[in-house]
């Protein structure tokens, strides 16, 4: 089970808090995600045969589905996995150049793309395969948290947000410190069920995902019947007089 | 896991190469106290250069794992917490003291630190060759650990992972001297059979102990932590990408069950019972013929056996690409 041991401290950690209750798997964060990556100054996210039978690429964000339950009682879950910038991330010592660190000041864990050996250690050991090597570029790739813009300040300040969170149409993605307890994120955390995925490694993951909520109305009989209706005549509708005359037959407009 | 060809010759040739220097290092102990006669020098320098040249071999492929091999150098950095660095770090050690050890012996170099009458003969070649054990044994723990200190890979995270590469390694080196024994000193022979023998039967203890608590194994993650929904029928609709990924290429062998199950009793007889076979009648006969089949079965049957050792992990990532 995770430890609280490294929550709580004066360190900032990044992270993302993933709504799956109204995520509805529109890939937009994963099609914005690819757009801002591919275009930085690491140079392009390999992307072979795109528009051929077997497009294949490197993505830092995916969106999967799963089906749980049994038809008829099946819910359909939108399930977007990118790197959880884990508390204690398994991939960063076992880089043997050092190429994998985690950020002291934010807790983001990166790639230097310029130490980067390929060797793919790091991927083996990610419990999560959310890294996945540029078999062009032959480095090894990972989500940067858009860190190469949440800091930009030649952005308006509403902008200074990871790729995906701006992209997401139903706002399921929410951007924040986890080590702040009166962020956003922590608040959504705490109050909405927050949970990390796998805590049986013990890599304490910063994103943090919000589960599926059903919104449910307890409607007690009493409050169906009106108990102030002057006519006590509940669910009698006034008869319509056929003979009537409706405006309908005096006037054809 | 998807098995690296790279990886299963670095480490299967790395590991003969260990073997036959330490099998050299056993002979040099044994004569010491006069237990075997010592063998002329340059017996000594020609098995530590085919060893120093299996060490070569094997670190040659290693490169074809690596996307940027010309930054291979920086590898050495991260040896605090890093198995793969402190790998990158002994094996260029183990090789230079193979290499000193080969030249020493050949050379006949063999001052004695302690005087002349001191009983260790050659005491120089004796000192580098005890470093050059522990720097064996430290690559075998190295090599090991790569893979043992992976502990969500639950197939690996185990001592018998290293015991295992340390084993394999010691017994394909025997054999390796046996074979190299027939040509360049006949009367080792029988001494490096029969260590070879005894290590492969060692090591089929140890194997079989892994392959049995494997096959037990149960599996931490499972679908509902994977993605958190406590439910015991989830199942994966999509995957986020339909022509496959890296994740899809590098953590599955893709093949069947039935092929990776051949691939063990292939492995099992490869490496065991018949070089076993193969040394007993090779040593009877004193037919070099038999018993460098032995090695080649034996070697061959490795290479097997670590092409299983990857095939049979099954990381937890692989819960997230289920289906396309």
């Amino acid at each position: 089970m995770p430890t609280l041991r490294n929550i709580g401290t004066d360190m900032t950690q990044l992270a993302l808090v993933i709504d799956l209750n109204v995520c509805v798997g529109c890939h937009a964060c994963v099609t914005s995600c690819k757009q801002w990556n591919t275009s930085g100054s690491a140079g392009p996210l390999v992307d072979e045969r795109p528009y051929g039978k077997d497009p294949t690429g490197t993505f830092f964000n995916r969106v999967q589905t799963f089906e749980v339950g049994e038809f008829p009682h099946t819910e359909t879950v939108h399930f977007p996995k990118s790197c959880l910038h884990c508390e204690d991330p398994p991939c960063v010592p076992v880089c043997p150049t050092g190429a994998s660190y985690k950020r002291k000041e934010d807790g983001i864990v990166l790639v230097d793309y310029d130490k980067c050996i390929g060797c793919k250690y790091c991927s083996w050991a990610c419990p999560y395969g959310a890294r996945e090597i540029d078999e062009k570029q032959k480095v090894m790739k990972k989500c940067t948290l858009c860190v190469d813009r949440i800091y930009d300040e030649s952005l308006p300040e509403a902008e200074r947000k990871p790729a995906c969170v701006l992209a997401c149409p139903t706002s399921a993605r929410l951007f924040g410190d986890v080590h702040d307890p009166e962020s956003e994120v922590s608040v959504a955390i705490r109050e909405l069920g927050g949970y990390p995925l796998m805590p049986e490694w013990g890599t304490q993951p910063s994103n943090h995902y919000l589960p599926r909520r059903k919104t449910q109305l307890k409607i007690h009989k009493d409050e169906l019947v009106r108990v102030d209706n002057p006519q006590k005549k509940e669910g009698h509708l006034p008869k319509v007089d056929e003979n009537e005359n409706f405006l309908e037959d005096t006037a054809s407009w | 896991m998807h098995p690296a060809f790279s990886v299963i010759f670095l480490t299967t040739l790395i590991g003969a190469g260990q073997g036959l220097f330490l099998a050299l290092m056993t002979v040099q102990a044994y004569a010491d106290i006069g237990a075997l006669p010592l063998p002329d020098g340059e017996y000594f320098g020609a098995s530590s250069m085919i060893a120093l040249a299996l060490l070569v071999a094997g670190l040659a492929a290693s490169f074809f794992h690596l996307g940027r091999p010309e930054r291979a150098w920086r590898s050495a950095a991260m040896w605090r917490t890093s198995w793969l660095s402190r790998e990158v770090i002994v094996l260029p050690i183990f090789m230079g003291l193979v290499f000193a050890y080969g030249l020493l012996h050949y050379l006949g170099y063999k001052p004695n630190l302690f005087g002349d009458n001191a009983p260790p003969q050659g005491e120089l070649t004796y000192l580098v060759g005890l470093l050059g054990v522990l720097a064996a044994f430290a690559l075998f723990i190295c090599t090991g650990m790569i893979y043992g200190c992976l502990k969500f890979l639950q197939e690996w995270n185990t001592p018998l992972t290293p015991i295992n590469y340390t084993l394999f390694g010691i017994a394909s080196g025997f054999t390796l001297a046996t074979v190299l024994a027939t040509g360049m000193a006949p009367e080792l022979v029988k001494f490096y059979g029969g260590w070879a023998i005894a290590f492969t039967m060692l090591a089929l203890f140890t194997r079989g102990a892994s392959l049995i608590r494997n096959q037990r194994i149960k599996h931490r993650s499972t679908q509902a932590t994977a993605i958190g929904v406590r439910h015991t029928q989830i199942q994966q609709k999509a995957q986020g990408a339909m022509g496959g990924s890296f994740n899809t290429r590098e953590f599955f062998h893709g093949k069947t069950a039935a092929f990776l199950k051949s691939i063990k009793w292939i492995f099992l007889l490869l490496v065991f019972p018949l070089p076993i076979l193969l040394l007993v009648f090779g040593l009877q006969n004193d037919s070099a013929t038999l018993l460098g089949l032995a090695f080649a079965t034996q070697y061959v049957g490795l290479l097997a056996e670590r092409w299983f050792f990857f095939a049979q992990a099954k990381h937890p990532q692989n819960l997230y690409y289920q289906t396309i």
